[in-house]
């Protein structure tokens, strides 16, 4: 089985998307002859064409509103942000539209072919503009659906499924991993399952759940507390909307404890859902609060990124909170 | 208000009926063209512009030697654009606003900032005025009327309509130029922008720097059209287009822009037409996407080198004056740099203030949580752990300055 990094998948997935499907176009800013900023979409205009794989002008709202379009005449239209930090233009587009489209129309139109891609998060020092993971304004909204993969593995299959998903994706690529993590693809078509989140670790005492980059993070939390003898669960959700709280709360009735984390600010963020819908199907199971390592309630930093970031020393430092309590 | 004439028969425009010319009056050999009316440019006006772009482009070699080297996480150079820059912001007022948009760190060298506080804020020490906040080159001073740099696209073009009106509003005179680049003039902010000061008569002059690529994107898939001058029209607006390299045109283009934003309180689009001699930043590498051969043709244009020239030609500037220049130039900025890189960081504080004007409970909490945090493990985040240590924490308030 081949060696990938993440953005090897992910341009793996897209190469076999327009290979398979010739609805399927790929398009945002330099993501033509260039190959995208980071060359996930490297070598594909040169194999499917200028007409499926081009270069917009620098528009993020023109980019999803055509999307948009053309995914209501039936094409597989897979548009790319350069960065998560860049979205906003679009949100109209996606919050308005993207999300609503099958339901007002009664099913008349919708916009299913639809993918967004953006990479998204910290620990680049890439400060307020290029660090941010904005996708709890996503998961507010009714319609989309939002995945975020933490490995190449999972980039690709993910992908692919999102790409033929009959709902609209917006699929938030973990940018600092772009490069930094490698692993085994199978080099042909595969998908992974959308809205099901998975246990990558068994254990008996806590229970934590992340996603993206994120997960790295809990890994490494998790080696020094089970040093300490402390057995822990690990979930990575891999898709936040529409989520999956089955597999969370099987885990809890297990564990009885919890931890949520994430890098976006902890007001409002993500975890916040988690915490609140695991308290209401595992009361009697908890034994303790269930808690949420976040950054902080401030834009993303630049000198004191490492401090603002909730690595894995905070991680742990929840984990013992948790187990102590 | 539409003003239209009748018509019976389906005549429809193709949208090619607009030519706009360029207004030049500098060859690349230094001397007028014929028929270019005399430069308004005096010795000492033109010597503080040439300083102004020599200091620009030896700060920009160094400083992307500095990020070549590791010293620095990321540089923007304005390299082949000083002219364009710099030209214009010699044609206002020292008082009027300055909304760039990254590329512009020649306006800042002309009206005078330091070297000092370009470095504090590149290598985001505690002296930064943004307070290590931002990537470097996000320069901001309130003393020389330049907004604070933000890195999405575009944003401060409406906002530069915005600060214009209330301008007009004060009555004292000034206006707002914003910069950008032909490639931001596709978002959304471009068009609501000039369409909003055009019906609310704002003294804005919007300036954009067409340097033909937007990252990898060239003009030719940026947009279809004769650049982006014609889009005045549809707003009618005043518009100028003008040769970006050519230090005479700029200027001269740039004060009758001035003249007729704050005299008549009309908004004017400038297009200067240049070229991006460098990559688009630190991080890019511009040989995946357009030749040697191209840059080489647009080297031969460098603005600085047909101002030179010019002045050479007057007895103005002489190869003696631009070789101490030079070095003292590159002895400043490297001692600049050695300063700033000593400095230390901010204060860990500096992570919840200015998020609203006083920190909020909420905030503070969250604060003295991770202070905890930090003194449980100092070793890992080396930068907040200084501040733990009151002995370390002391910052020198006579430094701070006027920012």
């Amino acid at each position: 089985m081949p060696t990938m990094n993440l953005l090897q998948a992910i341009n793996n997935a897209l190469d076999i998307a327009m290979s398979e499907d010739e609805k399927v176009l790929c398009f945002g800013e330099d993501v033509g002859g260039f190959g995208g900023v980071f060359r996930a979409t490297s070598h594909l205009q040169e194999r499917y064409g200028r007409a499926r794989c081009f270069n917009t002008p620098l528009v993020e709202q023109g980019i999803v509103g055509f999307a948009n379009g053309l995914a209501s005449q039936g094409s597989v239209p897979v548009a790319e942000i350069q960065f998560a930090d860049y979205i906003f233009p679009a949100f109209d587009q996606i919050v308005n539209e993207t999300a609503k489209f099958r339901h007002r129309s009664g099913d008349l139109f919708n916009v299913g072919g639809l993918t967004i891609r953006a990479p998204y998060g910290g620990g680049i020092s890439g400060g307020l503009y290029h660090s941010q993971s904005p996708e709890a304004y996503f998961t507010h909204t009714p319609g989309l659906k939002v995945v975020v993969p933490r490995n190449p593995y999972e980039a690709k299959g993910l992908l692919l499924a999102a790409i033929r998903d009959p709902d609209p994706v917006i699929f938030f690529e973990p940018k600092r991993l772009y490069r930094a993590a490698t692993g085994e693809v199978p080099e042909e078509d595969y998908q992974l399952p959308l809205g099901e989140a998975e246990v990558t670790k068994e254990g008996s005492d806590i229970t934590l759940v992340g996603w993206g980059a994120q997960m790295e993070v809990i890994d490494k939390a998790v080696a020094m507390a089970e040093k300490e003898g402390i057995s822990c669960e690990v979930i990575d959700l891999r898709t936040l909307l529409p989520w999956d709280a089955e597999t969370v709360a099987e885990s809890l009735f297990k564990t009885g404890r919890l931890v949520v984390t994430h890098e976006a600010p902890l007001t409002g963020g993500f975890a916040g859902e988690v915490a609140a819908t695991l308290q209401e199907r595992c009361f009697l199971y908890l034994e303790a609060p269930v808690l949420r390592v976040t950054g902080l309630d401030t834009p993303f930093p630049l000198t004191l990124e490492k401090e603002y970031l909730p690595d894995h020393l905070k991680v742990y430092e929840a984990i013992r909170d948790s187990v102590n309590y | 208000m539409t003003t239209t004439r009748d018509i019976y028969v389906p005549e429809f425009l193709a949208g090619d009926e607009f030519g706009i010319p360029t207004f030049r009056m500098l060859t690349q050999e230094g001397t007028l063209f014929e028929g270019a009316e005399p430069p308004s440019l005096d010795r000492d006006a033109a010597r503080a512009i040439y300083r102004a772009m020599i200091a620009t482009r030896v700060l920009d070699e160094r400083m992307l030697a500095a990020q070549r080297q590791g010293r620095l996480s990321f540089y923007m150079q304005c390299t082949g654009e000083e002219a364009a820059v710099i030209g214009a912001t010699a044609a206002l007022d020292d008082a009027d606003m300055i909304m760039a948009q990254y590329r512009e760190q020649g306006s800042l060298v002309y009206r005078g900032f330091g070297f000092d506080e370009f470095m504090n804020q590149l290598f985001g020490n505690e002296l930064d005025y943004g307070k290590g906040r931002q990537m470097p080159i996000h320069y901001g001073s309130r003393k020389l009327h330049y907004m604070t740099i933000s890195s999405p696209l575009a944003t401060q073009i409406p906002q530069a309509a915005g600060y214009a009106y209330g301008q007009k509003l004060a009555g004292e005179g000034r206006c707002t130029i914003t910069f950008f680049g032909e490639g931001a003039a596709s978002e959304g902010d471009f068009h609501a922008a000039l369409n909003m000061a055009a019906v609310h008569e704002a003294p804005v002059i919007f300036f954009c720097r067409n340097n033909g690529y937007a990252i990898s994107t060239p003009t030719v898939e940026q947009f279809a059209a004769d650049g982006v001058a014609p889009r005045a029209l549809g707003y009618r607006m005043h518009v100028i287009r003008v040769d970006g390299n050519d230090i005479l045109a700029v200027h001269r283009a740039t004060q009758e822009a001035r003249r007729i934003a704050v005299e008549h309180n009309k908004p004017v689009l400038i297009e200067a037409m240049t070229y991006r001699l460098a990559a688009h930043s630190s991080s890019d590498d511009p040989s995946g996407y357009r030749s040697r051969k191209e840059e080489e043709a647009w080297q031969e244009k460098d603005p600085i080198l047909r101002m030179q020239r010019w002045m050479t030609a007057q007895d103005w500037w002489s190869d003696d004056e631009e070789k101490t220049l030079q070095e003292q130039l590159r002895r400043e900025v490297l001692e600049a740099m050695k300063r700033a890189e000593k400095r230390p960081p901010p204060s860990l504080d500096t992570l919840v203030t200015d998020v609203y004007a006083e920190v909020t409970p909420a905030l503070q909490q969250q604060l003295d949580t991770l202070k905890a945090h930090i003194r449980r493990y100092p070793e890992a985040y080396p930068k907040g752990a200084r501040f733990l240590d009151p002995e370390l924490s002391r910052v020198d308030a006579n430094d701070e300055g006027e920012s």
